[in-house]
């Protein structure tokens, strides 16, 4: 099976390929990049794609989704989690421990990865959990998970508030070489918060999350790998002070870095007036002078990639009071036209957006993909960053319709999603 | 188009008709209440009440009602009219009461504003003033006390104009 | 001016034409509550639910006294004894009163933001009466219709709110209500209780409770939620109640005709000194009939506003 890729915009930060070309795969990898296709296309078992006006890039790594499986497959499973992924141009997604068994040893993770050979039409990459059960108390089995196939540890959307478990799970994880990826909050100082604190969280009569409560966390994450030099990672970087606290670590040689989301750099909490649930997220969306911050840190180099942290949720569970709603946003299928923003207002260039959705994430958790040299396993997207679209949450592929953007007027449009050599998603 | 049916001199005639019938009936002013339709029948009202006191001497209490709350068209209508004050600030009771209105069409109006008044008190008597009968009853109420009686078209509208609050008195036919 | 909402969610979303109107109705359905028959049929044929999660006889009561006035045909919803103990949501508690005919719903929720999810999903009308920290637009408006019962203006009034705001609903609501319709306000309080950003509501915020006081037409003292202690917010009741206590000789600060409020129940000895609180009973009575002819404006404006033709 072959594919030729013809006249496409080729971007490819790894190989700071930024042209016009061709590209031919085979046997899955990518075999070579061919000036002349006319020979080619009259082989019998060739698809040609004509890529003109588009954009041929190695396919997105989504480094912060939740799949929700094994446990809450009513919100989401391996098998939808990878259709919305295909959907949005991700090729490879790495997925938070916090399922129902929680992935904290080897058996969880030989499931998810199980699951997603046979159902996942994109690469699913595991992180396990920091601590059993997420609680912030023991270590999970960490080398055995990293046998198995987890990429990182992590106790997502449960902090571990106990430094001392914290400073000893990022001494142990440099015998596996994987980064600890921080959810950073200090859960007393947001106590039963659901909105970022400030005056819309004053006017609407909610419990509001102050931005101290990521910093100290970021801080004190900072300063436990400045002791254990170990990677850290920040998830979801949420406010001004965080990316500052980021941005001097680096500048001090600190082995840390950092993500945001597309809904925090483009919502501020105003999206919550109306008290709609489908903005609800933790962490919260912020105040313009955070966003300001974010897209200052993506554009300096402060945040090295750009994640989702897709959190499918079912209607059932969002149609309620603010109050009792779970956090989260349904991610993957409105990443790119929501990142794409990012260029068209000139805070990133093309290939700066494409290398923080690509080789960045695989750099940091370490694994050989998000890239199109020669040889490599094929996983390309192509797609039109300039096609206008209407988001439409009910022609979602996840489970997940909880999302704020409903509705909205952007551009960026997915045409072809490949996996290994094989087109996974197309439109 | 218009038509103007009563003028300056045909309203104060009326008027001073009205309230030599109102006393004649009611055998004086000793025992009636007069109570003014919101808007226009207030005017009317107490352009009554002046006269009444002219000729016998006694000033009846004039009271005013708004039967916004007692409607019977309760969301057919896209906008209601705002509620204003009712202010009755007498007794009703075994009192003949004078309910005083600008023109009588399909009866409603009365209908609503015999129901606030039976909410005060028990009078002895209620009895209806309009300046214009305009037909197109839609309920078995009649004027005691009529100015005049105008065929009209459903189409079309009555107008009544008065000093206090339109500068003339006047009454006028309006093709719809 | 017509009243075009279907629903009154907050004050917030009011402009102060629509404020000054439903006060107007208000003194007219006030007579209507002089009178020896204290009815109209205004809202004949309508079916008002109560559906109130909170346990609050008196703003229940005060809705359900108003609705028979406007002779509504009324159900009381406590849904602690059924539904929401089998785990109904509110959204499907809500849609099965909407299928027994209600058309205007008078919700109360711990939560903020709860009518809104109603209003979002429902046919009915609604009306917010206390929504968790969020309005409680009925006591905010009846508040307004007795400060110009007494003052005949609001515009130009210095008001004083007094307590927990951060956790208060009534302060919320009569912030915006007074700063619409011209007030100048002060919010005084321990820092742990002022929320963040408070003064970007047009308000004035202080600590000093004596410096607040000085020259106020008006002070609201929000009421102490006695599970407020042992929060972390404040260290005791005594050491509140001498900070933010009102005492006769406190009270001399502001002006010689000064309007004391209070949501109710008091209690007596902490946000008010008994002597005080005897004082101020007048004005409270006055609220409550208030209470009244301020809901029953609210019923018939939503119901026959233009949002329902």
């Amino acid at each position: 099976m072959k594919i030729l890729i013809k006249e496409g915009h080729i971007i490819d930060p790894s190989e700071k390929l930024n042209k016009v070309g061709n590209i031919l795969i085979e046997d899955g990898k990518v075999k070579s990049y061919p000036s002349d296709t006319k020979k080619l296309e009259k082989g019998p078992t060739i698809e040609v794609i004509d890529a003109q006006g588009m954009v041929v890039a190695p396919g997105f790594i989504d480094m912060h989704v939740h799949l929700r499986e094994p446990g809450f497959e009513h919100k989401e499973t391996i098998r939808t989690g990878c259709e919305a992924a295909a959907a949005g141009g991700f090729t490879s997604v790495v997925c938070m421990p916090n399922t129902n068994p929680v992935n904290d040893n080897a058996s969880v993770t030989e499931y998810i990865l199980l699951k997603a050979r046979t159902e996942g039409i994109v690469n699913v990459f595991p992180i396990g959990a920091i601590t059993k059960g997420e609680k912030g108390e023991i270590l999970a089995e960490i080398g055995e998970m990293w046998e198995a196939g987890c990429v990182g540890i992590s106790d997502d959307g449960c902090p571990v508030m106990n430094s001392r478990v914290m400073r000893h799970a990022m001494e142990y994880v440099k015998a596996f070489g994987i980064p600890v990826i921080s959810h950073a909050e200090d859960i007393d100082l947001s106590g039963h918060g659901v909105m970022n604190e400030g005056f819309t969280s004053t006017v609407l009569g909610l419990r509001g999350i102050p931005n101290a409560s990521e910093e100290v966390m970021v801080a004190r994450d900072i300063t436990l790998v400045e002791l254990t030099a170990a990677h850290l990672h920040i998830a979801h970087v949420s406010t001004a002070g965080a990316v500052r606290l980021i941005r001097d670590a680096k500048k001090r040689g600190v082995r840390v870095t950092g993500e945001a989301t597309p809904h925090h750099f483009t919502l501020t909490d105003r999206a919550i007036l109306n008290y709609d649930t489908n903005a609800k997220v933790n962490p919260p969306i912020r105040s313009q002078k955070d966003v300001d911050a974010i897209r200052e840190g993506l554009k300096d180099g402060t945040i090295d990639v750009i994640a989702t942290d897709h959190a499918p949720h079912s209607e059932d569970e969002k149609k309620v009071e603010f109050d009792l709603a779970p956090f989260g946003i349904s991610g993957l299928e409105t990443a790119l036209p929501l990142s794409l923003n990012l260029v068209k207002e000139g805070i990133l260039t093309l290939p700066e957006l494409i290398r923080k959705l690509t080789f960045n994430p695989a750099q940091i958790v370490r694994i050989n993909r998000g890239t199109l040299r020669v040889g490599a396993t094929a996983d390309v997207v192509i797609f039109n960053p300039d096609k206008s679209i209407t988001v439409d949450r009910n022609k979602f592929r996840s489970k997940g319709k909880n999302t704020p953007f409903h509705g909205w007027q952007l551009s960026g449009c997915v045409r072809y999603t490949i996996v290994g050599g094989k087109v996974v998603f197309s439109s | 188009m218009s038509k103007i049916i009563m003028d300056s001199q045909t309203v104060d005639r009326a008027i001073s008709r009205i309230s030599n019938q109102i006393l004649e009936r009611n055998k004086g002013a000793a025992e009636i209440v007069v109570i003014g339709i919101r808007t226009r029948g207030i005017h009317i009202a107490e352009r009554i009440v002046d006269r009444i006191e002219k000729l016998e001497g006694i000033r009846p209490p004039l009271g005013t009602l708004d039967i916004t709350l007692y409607r019977d068209d309760f969301r057919r209508k896209s906008e209601w009219p705002s509620v204003q004050k009712t202010h009755i600030p007498f007794s009703v009771e075994d009192k003949n009461v004078i309910l005083v209105d600008d023109v009588i069409y399909t009866g409603r109006t009365t209908r609503a504003a015999i129901e606030a008044i039976m909410d005060y008190g028990r009078p002895a008597s209620i009895q209806l003033v309009a300046l214009v009968d305009r037909g197109h009853r839609e309920l078995p109420i009649q004027a005691d006390y009529l100015g005049i009686k105008v065929m009209t078209q459903k189409t079309e509208e009555v107008k009544v104009l008065l000093k206090e609050t339109d500068g003339r008195d006047e009454v006028v036919v309006v093709e719809g | 001016m017509v009243f075009q909402r279907k629903h009154i969610l907050g004050l917030e979303d009011l402009t102060a034409e629509e404020i000054s109107l439903i006060l107007d109705t208000a003194e007219s359905m006030k007579e209507v509550s002089l009178r020896d028959v204290k009815k109209v049929p205004a809202l004949k044929g309508v079916t008002v639910v109560n559906l109130f999660f909170e346990p609050s006889t008196r703003t229940r009561s005060s809705f359900e006294i108003a609705e028979k006035r406007l002779s509504a045909d009324v159900l009381n919803f406590t849904p602690t004894q059924s539904s929401v103990v089998k785990g109904e949501t509110l959204l499907d508690t809500a849609r099965n009163l909407e299928a027994m005919g209600a058309t205007v719903i008078v919700i109360r929720h711990s939560m903020s933001g709860a009518p809104w999810l109603l209003a979002r999903e429902l046919d009915s009308s609604i009306i917010n009466a206390g929504d968790g920290s969020h309005e409680h637009p009925s006591q905010a408006l009846l508040d307004l219709f007795t400060v110009r019962e007494v003052k005949r203006e609001i515009q130009g009034l210095k008001v004083v709110i007094v307590g927990d705001i951060l956790h208060s609903r009534v302060a919320r609501s009569n912030i915006w209500g007074f700063i619409k319709l011209g007030a100048e306000v002060r919010l005084v309080g321990p820092p742990t209780m002022m929320p963040q950003d408070v003064e970007k509501m047009d308000v004035k915020v202080y600590y000093n409770l004596e410096e607040t006081l000085k020259g106020a037409d008006v002070v609201i003292m929000l009421r102490i939620q006695m599970e407020r202690q042992g929060s972390g917010l404040f260290p005791s009741l005594r050491e509140y109640s001498r900070f933010y206590g009102l005492t006769r000789e406190r009270l001399k600060l502001a002006k010689e005709d000064v309007m004391l409020m209070h949501p109710g129940p008091i209690n007596r000895g902490v946000e008010l000194s008994s002597e005080v609180a005897d004082d101020v009973h007048s004005v409270i009575l006055d609220q409550v009939s208030n209470g009244i002819s301020v809901r029953m404006a609210m019923l018939y404006l939503v119901a026959s506003g233009g949002g329902n033709a």
